[in-house]
């Protein structure tokens, strides 16, 4: 019995496919006349568009136009002397990015160190003072929030890390626009001076957070059993999701005014958040349908047998598998709102995408939209790329699919 | 124990109705409905307040009025002396075809990248991949911007216009390409299309009959529209000279004359719109494909079929199952980012929406009909969508 378990080994592969270059080549670009031609396609074309972009991107382009609007670029018109702020929320996001990190993600540390290495680098080239110190507070939250985690674990944290970015968001807020009134140094910052990555950011985070408990609501209120209240819930995300973002954001920016009774008014960028915020929500409420309807219908069932009520049922044992079931696509729903914002660009508001093209208008940086606009591209691109790798992550993580 | 076992108790008899629950749930919805309606004409009524400051009131007879203003870009005749009603058709129009337009390129691209995505070859599916994550990440609008200000109007001046095969001339008024034009038999050749619609139709029912009789199904389609092209090529071949000329286009002093040109917001706004959408296609295609079990492929090369036709006959029709419902939403998706174009000034639905509201100063009425132009648009596609995703369900066994 004991040969025949030594003979049930797996066969290995003839040694030339894998174990040198040339076998991997002769398998994967030229196994075939068809498969040849198509590596000389792809190398062809790699070599007409690639060669020109390194030389302009290296040789050609002139960065300073990015240098010398950088901080406009990142945030805008934020009065010089409350930058501090910016930095502070930087901090407590290094901090909570670096425990869930710890906490949950706990690999990837290639990328993590290459994050955390580019900051250092960044450090080290900064010319001035307080920014070097700020990159170099970032780093240690950061490094501070790994270690926290990684020794807290999942079981003493896990709670308090969900509390922690639930808390976050709205500190934020708070942070950057400051208490009403006063010239002291946590004053006031209205938000016509927000721009730049700054209010693109804080357009994503009140979109998502507020949009967040509406989509539920609506979601759950597309499949309830009271036909007054089903009617209401799909009519309204199948209207919102049947016109583009930009009509909704054009109508908030110009109808809302009318709307609000004589004397009331509210500035630009709320208006931007509340399209933004209608908008989102009929999305995400598609999405969370999407998790509700994987619910198999003997949870309800025996949520009712154990005598839970509506209520209970909902919050404590259908939602948290459905939206479990779902966070990937939430994911992907943040990242395309991430995009969007960029819309608001349209209705006047100076965020990442608006700030660079009043750059460009600038007659002395006329000249610089391919250096500007690709500046711009890759901001956007990382971050979302990232979301979308983290998302990845948390769906191993979470396991997905699996139970 | 006083009470006998077998008597129910008192209040399961008859519930008092502040405790019935099926009268609880109606009551519930009447005082939703109810609450809901009052927000509702709490809002209508402070719009219409505020408009009556303003001297104004919802008013849709302001679009037989005269638009006053100039669209670049117009399939119909148009001009100053229009009324806005027909401004907004135009604009209409122009978002249908970047959107069809747009549909087709983003379909052919998507579906040449997820295969590609899927490809044999490393390095094939290496540059698919570079593509999809590349576009999928970056927001439409900064394409779109970078496409018209850092590519369509920074090419050469009209005088040195790149020439492509075609020929085809790039300049930064846009791209001139060959245009049919109407030679001296059309009006004959159009009855000869009639002829050649009426045959195929003919074909159409004749082989739809046949079929319903001996019970198998021949190609309907394929042969009505082999019997449509027979009859005009026939037709093209028979009259003395040909109904429609291809006109190149040339550079004439300041100016193209002759061919199509295509303005450099037209391009930048079809060019971006289908790339974008593309890279989404591909993921659809991508996951459509790999939805069909891998024992299919097999079973199908051990046939002895060839990969072209293992893809074809096996794998796509299967596929197409999967692929139709986000498909679906992808090219809706298409149809509403045309409205991004008014970033670059292209003049769709929603440009000339803006124009319109900024002429007249009607903003509720404007924004409602624009709002409501799209919505249909929207329910329209779908709608049709469906009933394809339902014909193509029909296969299914």
């Amino acid at each position: 019995m004991a040969g025949e378990l030594v003979t049930r080994q797996q066969a290995l592969p003839p040694p030339g496919e894998n174990a040198s270059l040339i076998g991997w080549a002769r398998k994967n670009l030229f196994s075939s006349w068809f498969n040849t031609l198509q590596t000389l396609l792809a190398l062809g074309l790699l070599a007409l568009l690639l060669r020109p972009a390194l030389v302009w991107l290296f040789e050609q382009a002139e960065w300073r136009v990015i240098q010398d609007n950088f901080r406009l670029l990142m945030t805008g018109q934020y009065p010089i002397d409350q930058l501090w702020r910016v930095w502070l929320c930087l901090h407590l996001l290094a901090a909570i990015l670096g425990l869930t990190w710890g906490v949950w993600v706990r690999g990837w540390w290639y990328i993590g160190g290459a994050i955390l290495l580019i900051l250092a680098v960044l450090a080290a080239l900064a010319r001035d003072p307080a920014v070097r110190l700020h990159l170099l507070i970032l780093v240690g939250s950061a490094l501070f929030g790994v270690g926290l985690g990684w020794v807290g674990g999942r079981r003493l944290l896990g709670r308090t890390l969900t509390g922690a970015w639930v808390l976050y968001f709205p500190l934020v807020l708070l942070i950057i626009r400051g208490i009403s009134g006063g010239e002291g140094e946590f004053r006031l910052v209205p938000s016509n001076f927000w721009g730049g990555l700054l209010l693109t950011f804080l357009l994503t985070v009140v979109g998502i957070v507020v949009s967040f408990p509406l989509g539920i609501l609506l979601a759950l209120g597309r499949r309830s059993q009271l036909p007054a209240i089903r009617w209401v819930s799909t009519a309204y995300i199948e209207l919102i999701r049947g016109v583009p973002l930009i009509t909704i954001l054009f109508m908030a920016s110009t109808m809302v005014p009318l709307f609000l009774p004589s004397g009331v008014t509210i500035d630009r960028v709320l208006r931007a958040m509340v399209g933004i915020t209608l908008f989102s929500a009929a999305y995400l409420a598609e999405n969370v349908r999407g998790g509700l309807q994987a619910i198999p219908h003997g949870q309800y069932e025996a949520a009712q047998a154990l005598g839970l009520s509506g209520f209970h049922t909902m919050t404590l044992i259908i939602l948290p598998q459905a939206l479990r079931i779902v966070i990937p696509v939430l994911v992907g729903q943040f990242i395309s709102l991430f995009k969007d914002t960029s819309l608001v660009t349209t209705i006047g508001l100076l965020d990442l995408l608006g700030i660079g093209r009043s750059i460009l208008a600038n007659p002395q940086y006329i000249s610089y939209q391919h250096e500007v606009l690709v500046f711009i591209t890759f901001i956007y691109w990382s971050f979302s790329f990232l979301m979308s790798l983290l998302s990845q992550r948390l769906e191993t993580a979470l396991g997905v699919g699996q139970r | 124990m006083n009470q006998p076992q077998n008597q129910l108790p008192e209040f399961q008899k008859s519930a008092p109705l502040w405790r019935d629950e099926r009268v609880l749930r109606i009551a519930g919805q009447v005082l939703f409905l109810i609450l809901l309606a009052a927000a509702i004409v709490g809002l209508i009524d402070n719009m219409l307040d505020n408009m009556r400051r303003q001297g104004l009131q919802p008013d849709f007879t302001f679009f037989r009025l005269t638009s006053g203003f100039d669209i670049g870009e117009h399939l119909i005749p148009y001009d100053r002396t229009s009324t806005f009603a027909r401004a907004f058709l135009v604009g209409l129009l122009n978002t249908l075809l970047v959107s069809g337009l747009g549909i087709l390129i983003a379909t052919l691209l998507g579906v040449f990248f997820g295969v590609c995505r899927l490809s044999t070859n490393f390095l094939v599916r290496q540059v698919a991949r570079g593509y999809i994550e590349f576009l999928r990440n970056i927001p439409l609008l900064v394409l779109l911007i970078f496409l018209y200000v850092g590519v369509f109007i920074q090419l050469p001046r009209l005088r040195e216009a790149l020439v492509l095969p075609g020929p085809t001339l790039l300049s930064n008024r846009g791209v001139a390409i060959p245009g049919l034009v109407a030679g001296p038999t059309f009006q004959t050749y159009r009855l000869v299309l009639v002829g050649a619609l009426l045959l195929a139709a003919g074909v159409w029912i004749g082989l739809t009959w046949q079929a319903r009789r001996s019970g198998r199904a021949p190609l309907t389609l394929v042969w009505s529209l082999l019997a449509f092209l027979a009859a005009a090529a026939a037709g093209w071949i028979w009259l003395p000279s040909p109904p429609l000329i291809l006109e190149p286009p040339a550079v004439q002093g300041l100016r193209v004359v002759g061919g199509v040109t295509l303005s450099p917001e037209f391009m930048a706004l079809l060019t971006g719109l289908s790339i974008y959408t593309s890279a989404f296609i591909a993921d659809v295609v991508r996951a459509g494909i790999q939805s069909v079990s891998r024992g299919q492929v097999e079973a199908a090369k051990s046939l002895g079929l060839p990969a072209g036709l293992i893809l074809r006959l096996i794998v796509f029709p299967q596929a197409l199952r999967v692929i139709v419902p986000p498909l679906t939403s992808q090219y809706l998706n298409l149809t509403k980012n045309s409205s991004l174009a008014v970033a670059i000034g292209f003049p769709e639905l929603f440009h000339v929406s803006g124009t319109i509201l900024n002429q007249s100063g009607r903003t509720v009425e404007v924004i409602i009909l624009s709002m409501g132009t799209y919505l249909s648009i929207s329910l329209i596609t779908s709608a049709l969508m469906n009933w394809y995703n339902q014909r193509v369900r029909l296969v299914e066994r």
